[in-house]
């Protein structure tokens, strides 16, 4: 006869709620766990989707994702001439902030080297790649952009023309893709009066030295576009991405990119690690003390639950003990209804977070491997939340029955 | 020489002491206790509030070792001073049965399932422990109520179905504390009526602790306590049998 079983039928009512709140603790554990994971998803979806086999950053530094990463935009044809590159991409990858129609709007600007790339490689779930140089844009559907709205970034109005589903940058914000020349449009806008400022500082500084006074075409040079000047390098980039032919030896087109000492060179998987290292080891720290902290406090509260459980019948376990019941089968009442209790505490935090977790803001990832090692610390947590009400069970004299 | 088992007294008490504290908190609870409960025989153990019948009770019940004497149960030497001489739990389980002033049954469980616990603790095979179960329901007239929770049930019926868990493992001895004191009379007298029968009809040595006066008849033998002290009462010993 499982005694835990009739025990737990007889007081269903208060079995349930304490359940119940037992489940939505474990919830809380199982969706820290849940939030890291889909932190790792979110932070490393790009530099995985991308698609590369080597990234040229900035030299000396640990690329984009790390800190900032400036290499010249022409350095993509200088990577294109080593042997065994395929093709060679500029990687512009920036957050902005703007309001639309009266709300905050963040998005990761995503840069495409157009005409090469129309951001065919992206999963787009609605919608089409990218068609003309300008004006058109790719977006995630997290940035709640339908198809065929026009914004505002800068000076210039984007249709989106594609949709995306689940494509969000290392902090969660949405993607979105332009071509790298508007990528770099909506990074360096800057208004009217500044370029004006700027043009006017530009005129003043020629007319400062003798070349501006000998030369009086040269100011008129000075207060034009910026790109009309030769002495001006291009907008730079953040990246070079580097796709390597099918049979080349990356090690072989690594050293010879490590020879230029403007630049260094990483692989998908140096990227990555230098990614979770960086941006999410920290958050991977604070998550995992702030869980393993919800455990203990898991811990303490089943077990007190299951000490006033075996409190409310400690006659009824003095009474086994008169009539000779042995150790085991008062123990087994306790242990099982806790392992009950963790069991069904479980089952009800992966019910409840199965229809909870999309509603949260950032990605919840629970994965299998996840959920067999929460079920598992749950069955240890369980087992030693019960070893309280076990000691105070095995205490009681059978004789307590009489005094009563 | 010790009788075999089948012939041997229910219990045998011989020169029980009891005794709480030292020096001068010594407190004697029993004096040197003597008794003799046969099988098939009832026994009343009378006497006031602080007279020693609960200590002595809970000696024999192998639950509260006593400082001094013997108790053999069933011809087997159990307590020999304050050493046990068996596994008392396992001992208990097998060779006496308990009834108290409250039946004390488990809430959680239904009657039927506060009897066949009993079995099953005795390593009685479920199925079987049901059938003996609902037996002993039926053979103390509470069948019908089997499935019932014990919130469910009367008094009177209560303390049938705590009789019933006292003699599910066929014990040699029956130990009752008061068993009536929470009954109004005509079901004090059913309950005692039925320790009767148990006694005849089973072979089981019952003793009984009682401060109930009205349910006196149905005793074999009574037995006084006083400061600890056991005397047989005289007029008890010679009463008319009324079975």
């Amino acid at each position: 006869m499982n005694l835990a079983y009739r025990d737990v039928r007889h007081n269903a009512g208060r079995f349930t709620f304490t359940t119940l709140g037992v489940g939505l603790l474990l919830m809380i554990v199982m969706g820290m766990g849940g939030i890291y994971r889909g932190l790792i998803y979110e932070a490393t979806l790009l530099v995985d989707r991308v698609g590369a086999d080597l990234w040229v950053v900035q030299g000396n530094t640990r690329g984009p994702f790390a800190e900032i990463s400036r290499i010249p935009a022409n350095l993509e044809d200088r990577v294109l001439a080593v042997p065994g590159v395929e093709r060679a991409r500029q990687f512009v990858s920036h957050t902005i902030q703007r309001e639309h129609r009266g709300q905050p709007l963040r998005m990761v600007v995503q840069g495409l080297a157009w005409p090469d790339d129309k951001g065919e490689w992206v999963p787009i779930v609605a919608g089409r790649p990218l068609r003309q140089a300008h004006y058109e844009m790719i977006a995630d559907q997290s940035l709640r952009l339908p198809l065929g709205e026009k914004i505002q970034l800068g000076k210039d109005v984007y249709e989106v023309v594609g949709q995306t589903r689940g494509l969000v940058g290392t902090s969660g914000d949405g993607l979105a893709f332009f071509t790298v020349s508007d990528a770099m449009a909506i990074q360096f806008d800057v208004p009217g009066e500044a370029v004006r400022l700027e043009r006017a500082a530009r005129r003043a500084r020629v007319e400062a030295i003798d070349l501006g006074r000998l030369q009086p075409l040269l100011l008129d040079r000075a207060v034009g576009l910026a790109s009309g000047i030769p002495a001006f390098a291009k907008p730079q980039v953040s990246a070079v991405l580097v796709s390597l032919q099918p049979g080349a030896d990356e090690s072989t087109v690594r050293a010879t990119l490590a020879n230029w000492p403007d630049i260094t060179v990483y692989s998908t998987q140096e990227q990555k690690d230098l990614l979770l290292a960086g941006m999410v080891d920290k958050a991977r720290r604070q998550l995992g003390l702030f869980r393993a902290l919800l455990i203990v406090i898991s811990t303490i509260i089943i077990a007190l639950i299951i000490y006033t459980l075996t409190l409310d019948k400690i006659r009824d376990i003095a009474l086994l003990k008169l009539i000779g019941a042995r150790n085991t089968v008062i123990g087994g009442l306790i242990l099982q209804q806790a392992l009950l209790m963790g069991a069904c505490g479980f089952g009800l935090a992966w019910w409840i977070g199965l229809y909870l977790f999309p509603y949260f803001p950032r990605l919840v990832l629970i994965e299998k491997a996840d959920l067999v090692s929460l079920g598992l610390i749950v069955v240890v947590i369980s087992t030693l939340a019960s070893l309280l009400g076990i000691w105070k069970a095995l205490r009681v004299e059978p004789n307590t029955v009489l005094a009563a | 020489m010790i009788a075999p088992a089948t012939q041997a007294p229910a219990i045998e008490v011989t020169n029980l002491r009891k005794v709480y504290g030292r020096g001068h908190t010594e407190v004697v609870a029993i004096r040197d206790a003597t008794l003799q409960v046969a099988r098939g025989e009832i026994v009343g153990l009378l006497g006031p509030s602080g007279s020693g019948k609960s200590t002595l009770l809970t000696a024999m019940a192998l639950i509260n070792p006593p400082t001094s004497g013997l108790i053999v149960i069933s011809g087997q030497s159990v307590m020999d001073g304050p050493r046990a001489m068996v596994d008392a739990r396992a001992f208990r389980r097998q060779n006496i049965g308990f009834v108290f002033q409250k039946p004390n049954l488990i809430p959680f469980l239904t009657a039927l399932e506060n009897v066949q616990i009993a079995l099953e603790i005795n390593d009685t095979a479920p199925r079987e422990a049901r059938k003996h179960a609902l037996e002993l329901l039926d053979y103390l007239v509470v069948g019908p109520r089997a499935h019932n929770l014990p919130d469910a049930l009367s008094g009177g019926e209560q303390q049938r179905v705590a009789i019933a868990r006292a003699l599910a493992n066929d014990p040699s001895l029956i130990l009752a504390d008061e068993p009536t004191a929470s009954l109004d009379s005509a079901l004090g007298r059913q309950v005692m009526e039925l320790f009767r029968k148990v006694a005849h009809e089973r072979h089981a040595g019952v003793l009984v602790v009682t401060h109930d006066p009205r349910t006196l008849d149905v005793f074999d033998r009574i037995l006084d306590v006083e400061d600890g002290a056991i005397r047989v009462r005289d007029k008890t010993a010679t009463k008319p049998r009324n079975f």
